[in-house]
């Protein structure tokens, strides 16, 4: 017969890592049923057969926060056969008030005494027997970080489960209270077992609902009872509740002045830290280069340096070991020698002067220079082959001719054109290219990293399933699948992980080592007037890289309520990848006039934060989060040194959690996106589309859809497929809405930063300024990437919180964008007023009404535990 | 002197005194919390700190370290 081992304690006592030593590696997680609280469970290393379940940390069996109620239910009905129950011993008073509500629970209990080596080092001395007799259970003293006692705890914890001698509870409180007690279990009766009558007894003198509806008690009975308080009350003077609670802690205190030798000391090394640490000048300082510290080793060096390292090597085409300088010096001398053709040639036959691109005869003479000579097919017999090499010979043979016409007339006119280069120093100056610079230019060539003059390349996985499949010679639909839809999807859930390591290495160390606590107690003022908690300050920063790890970081926020609402709103930060956008928005609305309209980028990232301010005032006043603003009675535990396994186990148990569950969600996303993106009609049949051909978008069942939600976008100025087209793939990444951008204007080689792009983008929008904001603000604050929202799915725990994220921000963002189209529109004059002004009206009106009114009232305090909980079991 | 003090709560201590717990106000949930976290009727208060954002304030209290805001404190009368 196994044995059922139920681990019970405050939080940071240690539980944690106690848990670890037991299990190992062999532990489930999963949900306790009902509430989304955590729930792990494992198998004790060295005995199969004994089974840890390890409760939530709290402090208190009082059924107020899910936490109480999933741990006391567990131990009330969950039947486990021995409580282990964890005690701080450095902290004993506060830690035995949790034990002695578990020692009246009718179970075989063993106290685990931890961190007595810190109580040693401390000089403070605690006589375990006589604690263990007043409490009436035994107790081993232990140290989980060091692994000391760990064998004798569990042996001890195994007979006396096998035993199955419940606890026998010594407490006693003033005679009043007991006399009171003693007439509460004559009145139970035969309702309780006698192990258990005096944890009821209790529960029914402090007036717990709870707990009198359990137990069913008659009118009369209820009646009996309610006159055994009254009458303590009045002879007490206080609350029936506030009598016990005293009692019990007076009743402890005398317990620890009996038993504990405390040694006189001052300061003890935390509070030495805390006047630093959390001082009133040096705190935010202090807070600033360690966020800042955070930010830079997990967003820039595993964002950038790592992430992209991986992004090449597994789903790109491979990386450069060695030599990467000089490849990247190669590659700025190419780009310098492409901008001076570009001059030049424009300096001969003119730029457009209304969007600044090349003119027409320019770009022909671009165009024919990029052309590649063609190779005749390796089957000369092929006719179909030999008829397109032919076709593309006459191409190349007419690009020849159009090169010699312009240099025949450049060298005609002895041109030097004239170049602005920004120098070393950041001043502009002018460059003179002559004919002779020209044709040098035209002699440098694109570097090649993989052809081995660099260094040591190494393929990149993508590359090689990519040879592969084509040398396997398999269908051109299955490689697209693999290639674009699989490879390109499960790249970027694998391109995230060394960030995410990275990251919760650091968050797993300064949570396990106490910090986590002090930047709430920092923050805390500034949150908590948008509904958030001080802790809500990390996911936000680190959501400016990335809101995979952003929302990822979420779980350090114990409260529900403020953690849900940062998952919410915490992506409306602007990240990395939506940067393009940014850019891409700026260059069409400014043409790169970056002195008259230097005030567009930074407003997007104002935005992004008044969002989420907007948001959490308003949220908070839905019935989703309304109620009193969370209390912030917290700890501050003692600092102490994590141990190296247990910050490595909370990152690995993250990191698995993510790469599971939001795996799954990315991967069959991005290939649903990829049938969309590429199957469709081109007037041949439904069929792959060929995706070399230029328009072939316009095909695919990606414009079908795009048509078909383009009516949603027409308040928002952009009714039309290829916007539409454009957000639905930025669902799968951001970057792709610069490149559907590209694709769908067939400017796909030029980036966000080209004013070609610019010119194809604010056309694709009809030119107006106003659509063009709208368009950016709705992609930036509508629902993130996959790779998110599977990261949403998984911090929230439950499909219908996150189907409320995605559904409040992709409507957040269109009543964002309505607003902004229509007003600014209307100030430049470029939308008329008409029915949809007045609904954006009326969207600001109801907006302002949310942010400003009062605090509605729901629903009386004392139900809505019990509701929530009702809820959310409908829901899971 | 409890006369003087009747009204007097956790909030209006001073930073680096030490104040006794007369009584608890309010009711339900926040009460109750209050209390587990020891701060129950006749234990020693001491104020050890504000929050270099002026809120919350952080105490010792059946010796350790708890933070609280100054709204909730409110509902801590003291001596």
């Amino acid at each position: 017969m196994g044995i059922r081992i139920a681990l019970a304690g405050n939080p940071n006592c240690g539980k944690t890592t106690m848990f670890n030593d037991l299990t190992g590696a062999n532990q489930y997680v999963g949900n306790w049923p009902g509430v989304t609280v955590e729930k792990k469970e494992g198998k004790y290393t060295k005995d199969k057969d004994v089974t840890v379940t390890d409760l939530p940390g709290i402090y208190s069996l009082s059924p107020y926060s899910p936490e109480e109620i999933v741990a006391r239910d567990y131990l009330l009905d969950g039947d486990p056969d021995v409580v282990i129950n964890l005690i701080d011993a450095t902290n004993l008073e506060r830690n035995l008030y949790l034990t002695t509500q578990i020692l009246e629970l009718g179970l075989p209990v063993v106290i685990a005494l931890n961190m007595m080596d810190l109580v040693e080092k401390n000089g403070d001395k605690i006589d375990v027997d006589k604690l263990s007799r007043e409490l009436g259970c035994p107790i081993v003293p232990t140290s989980a970080l060091k692994g000391r006692g760990m064998d004798e705890l569990v042996k001890t914890a195994i007979e006396l489960g096998k035993k199955g001698v419940p606890a026998a509870p010594q407490i006693r409180f003033s005679d009043e209270i007991e006399t009171a007690l003693a007439k509460i279990i004559d009145a139970l009766g035969s309702r309780v077992s006698p192990a258990t009558a005096r944890w009821f007894a209790i529960k029914v003198l402090e007036g717990e609902e709870r707990t009198i509806s359990q137990l069913k008690l008659t009118d009369a009975d209820k009646k009996t009872v309610d006159a055994i308080r009254d009458a303590l009350e009045t002879e007490l003077d206080d609350d029936a509740e506030s009598i016990v609670t005293s009692a019990r802690y007076d009743e402890i205190a005398g317990v620890v002045d009996d038993t504990v030798k405390k040694s006189t000391k001052g300061m003890s090394t935390t509070q030495k830290i805390d006047r630093v640490v959390t001082n009133r000048f040096l705190g935010l300082p202090i807070f600033i280069v360690i966020m800042f510290f955070v930010y830079w080793l997990a967003v820039s060096v595993g964002g950038g340096v790592v992430t992209d390292w991986a992004n090449d090597g597994i789903s790109g085409d491979g990386w450069l070991y060695t030599g990467g300088e000089a490849f990247d010096e190669a590659t700025a001398e190419y780009e310098d020698a492409q901008a001076q053709i570009t001059a030049y040639v424009e300096n001969i036959l003119g730029e457009d002067e209304v969007s600044g691109l090349p003119s027409d005869d320019s770009q022909e003479v671009l165009d024919a220079l990029a052309l590649a000579e063609p190779e005749a097919p390796e089957d000369a017999t092929d006719a179909d082959a030999m008829a397109e090499y032919q076709d593309a010979v006459a191409e190349y043979d007419d690009a020849q001719a159009t090169i010699a016409a312009f240099d025949e007339e450049a060298q005609a006119k002895h041109a030097v054109a004239t170049m602005e280069v920004e120098g070393d120093d950041g001043e502009v100056e002018e460059q003179a290219i002559t004919f002779a610079d020209y044709q040098a230019a035209l002699e440098v060539e694109e570097p090649d990293p993989s052809d081995g003059s660099w260094g040591l390349w190494i393929p990149g996985l993508g590359a090689i399933i990519g040879n592969a499949l084509e040398a396997a010679d398999v269908a051109p639909w299955l490689q697209s699948l693999v290639m674009d839809g699989i490879v390109a999807g499960v790249g970027a859930v694998i391109g995230f992980i060394p960030q995410m390591v990275i990251l919760f290495l650091l968050l797993g160390f300064l949570e396990l080592c106490g910090y986590m606590s002090r930047v709430a107690f920092i923050m805390d003022r500034i949150f908590r007037k948008f509904g958030l908690s001080g802790k809500s300050f990390i996911p936000m920063l680190i959501a400016s890289g990335c809101g995979v790890p952003a929302v990822m970081a979420t779980k350090t926020i114990e409260n529900e309520k403020d953690r849900r609402m940062t998952i919410m709103t915490t992506t409306m930060i602007p990240c990395g990848a939506k940067m393009p956008i940014i850019a891409l928005v700026f260059g069409a609305i400014a043409s790169g006039n970056s002195d008259a309209t230097w005030y567009v980028a930074p407003m997007f990232y104002f935005m992004g934060v008044i969002a989420i301010i907007i948001s959490g005032i308003m949220l908070k006043k839905t019935k989703l989060f309304a109620g009193e603003t969370t209390p912030f009675i917290m700890e501050l535990p003692q600092y102490h040194m994590p141990g190296v396994k247990n910050i490595l186990l909370s990152m690995w148990e993250r990191v698995k959690g993510y790469i599971i569950k939001a795996g799954t969600i990315i991967f069959l996303s991005t290939i649903v996106i990829w049938f969309l993106m590429n199957f469709g009609d081109a007037g041949e049949g439904f069929g792959l589309l060929d995706s070399e051909a230029p328009d072939y978008m316009e095909y695919s069942l990606m414009a079908g859809l795009g048509n078909l939600l383009a009516w949603i976008f027409a308040p928002l100025g952009f009714a039309n497929w290829q916007a539409t087209a454009t957000a639905v793939t930025g669902l799968v990444a951001k970057e792709n809405v610069v490149a559907t951008v590209g694709i769908i204007t067939q400017l796909g080689d030029f980036g966000e930063a080209d004013p070609q792009l610019w010119y194809g983008f604010a056309q694709m929008l009809g030119g107006s300024t106003a659509a063009i904001v709208a368009f950016c603000a709705f992609n930036l604050l509508c629902a993130p990437c996959f790779a998110a929202m599977g990261t949403i799915r998984q911090q929230q725990r439950s499909a219908k919180w996150f189907w409320i994220t995605i559904g409040y921000m992709c409507g957040f963002a269109w009543c964002v964008g309505c607003m902004l189209y229509q007003f600014v529109g209307l100030a430049l004059g470029e939308v008329s007023f008409g029915i949809w002004t007045v609904i954006a009206i009326i969207i600001a009106a109801l907006m302002l009404f949310q942010i400003f009114r009062p605090m509605p009232n729901y629903d009386k305090k004392d139900e809505k535990v019990a509701r929530k909980l009702e809820t959310e079991n409908e829901a899971a | 002197m409890a006369e003087a003090g009747q009204d007097k709560t956790l909030r209006d201590v001073a930073i680096g005194e030490t104040a006794t717990v007369r009584r608890l106000v309010g009711e339900g949930a926040l009460k109750r919390h209050i209390m587990d976290m020891g701060i129950t009727k006749g234990v020693e208060v001491f104020v050890r700190k504000v929050a270099p954002l002026g809120d919350p304030i952080e105490v010792t209290v059946r010796g350790y370290e708890l933070s609280l805001r100054k709204s909730e404190a409110e509902s801590v009368l003291v001596l």
